[in-house]
């Protein structure tokens, strides 16, 4: 066990030493969004500060990416307070993009969507994730890993302040999928970047995030990993044996074990009824 | 000796479609080929009005198309019906109120089938300035926006996150297409405008890598199909629009077929090997 907090300690260093005394990018306090009668999301508050990573973490239907479209302007906030630092220069993969099959466009023509840069910065940010041998295929040909790190380099080769991934490993197999987070957490030492993520994988969130934030409709609990798995709001959302997520991805990283993380995924699956009830019982109260 | 009357319908037509492929492709991309079409016809109803209250035709219809695109845009927030019917509703209603308006003014002689289908006959001077210098003013625009859009139609979201206002593009691009529906009309025809925007587009689209060249390559295909629809309809005794979307049609399917020939895109002989 002592093992396995010195772990932890050694993986929160990065974040404590991230300067703290920084400008947030971002920050919103009592956020809010309805549609019509109904409130997506209420009550959010958070603050993302160069260099640290925030991860949204709730059941579908929690209002992530609600809260993560106020934050960027996308959706108007019913009630709160939001500020940006003015001229936040923001990189976003989306959660869902498919490009119609009408539309030619290649991975080259994909980096320069939102801005202008030259080739060797195209070279550069397809390096950087590794498709640097992808660039003149049509994006409608790729694998959904090899789209999730056109994306992502796509939003890297604007040199974001703020770096935003909603479901960064949507349609990517597992091993891709540690790739794809182990990449954007050598992004951050790299960049220095914020980074704002929506995440289902709980026992990697756990192990490569400054500070989580559990929605179900509201924010449940938030804080430094280690605090957001021991606080019963999270238990009671996604079960007691997710609380283990944090110590099975820092113990080893063999895919035997990773397999045990995927048990534990699936637990979050099967306690999502139960982090529904959790809302109800907010509701009513 | 070909007449005057053909080379103004032909440089007209010409100009029309330079414009038309660019903007077509867009259409394509965004899967709004209806909502050009509803569009198009409500350009009948501005036709009506324009001639009932003695403006430019080309203003009136420029005018109702707009006012209808933006109606559109209203009652889809709404979400009180699916677009689809939105649009079969205001297609029809626009181009039966048209109708209707138009046979109320019995003092009035206007030949409806050139207006539905096009006129060679009817391009003057005047139109063939209308057509280059609002043609040009649409390029430019579309220019200026390019990024925006295309932005936005890959992902609405993305492109607003960046912060490019893919909204504001969105309604520029409806604003241009009304514009061209305007200056079209005269060419093809209310009924035919849309097929000019999205036939040459999609022509475009086998040949393209990128969405640059196949808004440059659908100008020049839908020019083609002008030229040749044109000299077809002068020869065979055919009326121009119908002859202009056949020459468009007919290049579409030569461009379905040198796909499946050419070596490496087909699928028949190389698989043989």
């Amino acid at each position: 066990m002592a093992s396995v907090i010195q772990a932890v300690e050694e993986v929160k260093r990065p974040a404590a030493e991230a300067p703290q005394i920084e400008a947030p990018l971002i920050e919103a306090s009592g956020l809010g969004v309805r549609r019509g009668t109904h409130w997506l999301v209420r009550g959010v508050d958070l603050t993302i500060r160069p260099g640290e990573i925030v991860t949204l973490i709730g059941p579908n239907g929690s209002g992530k990416s609600t809260t993560v479209k106020a934050l960027l302007g996308i959706l108007e906030t019913s009630e709160g307070c939001l500020s940006r630092q003015p001229g936040l220069r923001i990189g976003y993969v989306p959660q869902k993009l498919s490009v119609d099959q009408t539309m030619p466009l290649t991975v080259r023509r994909l980096m320069t969507l939102t801005g202008r840069h030259d080739r060797a910065e195209i070279e550069a940010a397809l390096n950087e994730v590794a498709i640097a041998h992808l660039a003149e295929r049509p994006v409608q040909q790729l694998s959904g890993g090899e789209f999730q790190r056109a994306l992502l380099a796509r939003a890297l080769i604007r040199r974001p302040q703020l770096l935003v991934l909603d479901e960064p490993v949507q349609g990517v197999d597992f091993a891709g999928e540690i790739a794809l987070y182990e990449l954007i957490h050598d992004i951050r030492e790299r960049l220095g970047c914020g980074i704002l993520m929506i995440s289902h994988d709980l026992h990697i969130v756990m192990g490569q995030t400054d500070t989580v934030v559990c929605l179900n409709g509201h924010v449940c609990c938030s804080g430094t990993p280690q605090v957001v798995t021991a606080s019963p709001e999270y238990r009671a959302l996604f079960g007691s044996r997710a609380a283990s997520a944090l110590a099975i991805y820092r113990h080893d990283h063999d895919h035997v074990h990773l397999a045990d993380g995927r048990v534990v995924a699936h637990d979050h699956e099967h306690d999502h009824s139960r982090g529904h009830k959790h809302g109800e019982d907010h509701d009513a109260g | 000796m070909l007449d005057d009357f053909f080379w103004r319908a032909l440089i007209g037509g010409i100009g029309v479609a330079l414009v038309a492929g660019p903007l077509g492709c867009f259409i394509v991309w965004r899967r709004m080929a209806y909502f050009g079409d509803t569009m198009a016809h409500s350009a009948l109803l501005g036709v009506a009005l324009a001639l009932l209250l003695e403006v430019n035709v080309i203003f009136g219809v420029f005018t109702i198309a707009t006012g209808g695109a933006l109606a559109l845009v209203m009652l889809q927030r709404q979400s009180i019906l699916p677009t689809d019917a939105l649009l079969g509703i205001l297609s029809h209603s626009t181009l039966a109120l048209g109708l209707v308006l138009v046979s109320f003014m019995a003092w009035l002689r206007i030949d409806l089938l050139s207006y539905l289908f096009g006129d060679l006959l009817a391009v003057s001077l005047f139109d063939i300035v209308l057509i280059y210098g609002g043609g040009l003013a649409v390029l430019g625009l579309l220019a200026l926006i390019w990024r925006p859009l295309l932005a936005g139609t890959v992902s609405e979201e993305l492109a607003a996150a960046e912060a490019l206002n893919p909204e504001r593009a969105r309604l520029v691009f409806m604003i241009l297409m009304a514009a061209v529906i305007a200056i079209a009309m005269k060419i093809v025809g209310i009924l035919l405008i849309t097929s000019l925007l999205i036939i040459p587009a999609a022509t475009a689209r086998r040949f393209a890598r990128g969405p640059e060249t196949m808004a440059l390559m659908a100008a020049g295909l839908g020019a083609l199909a002008v030229i040749l629809g044109l000299f077809g309809s002068l020869e065979f005794d055919t009326p121009s629009g119908p002859s202009v979307v056949v020459a468009a049609l007919l290049l579409f399917v030569v461009s379905l077929l040198s796909h499946v020939f050419t070596p490496g895109t087909g699928q028949a002989p190389e698989k043989s090997r």
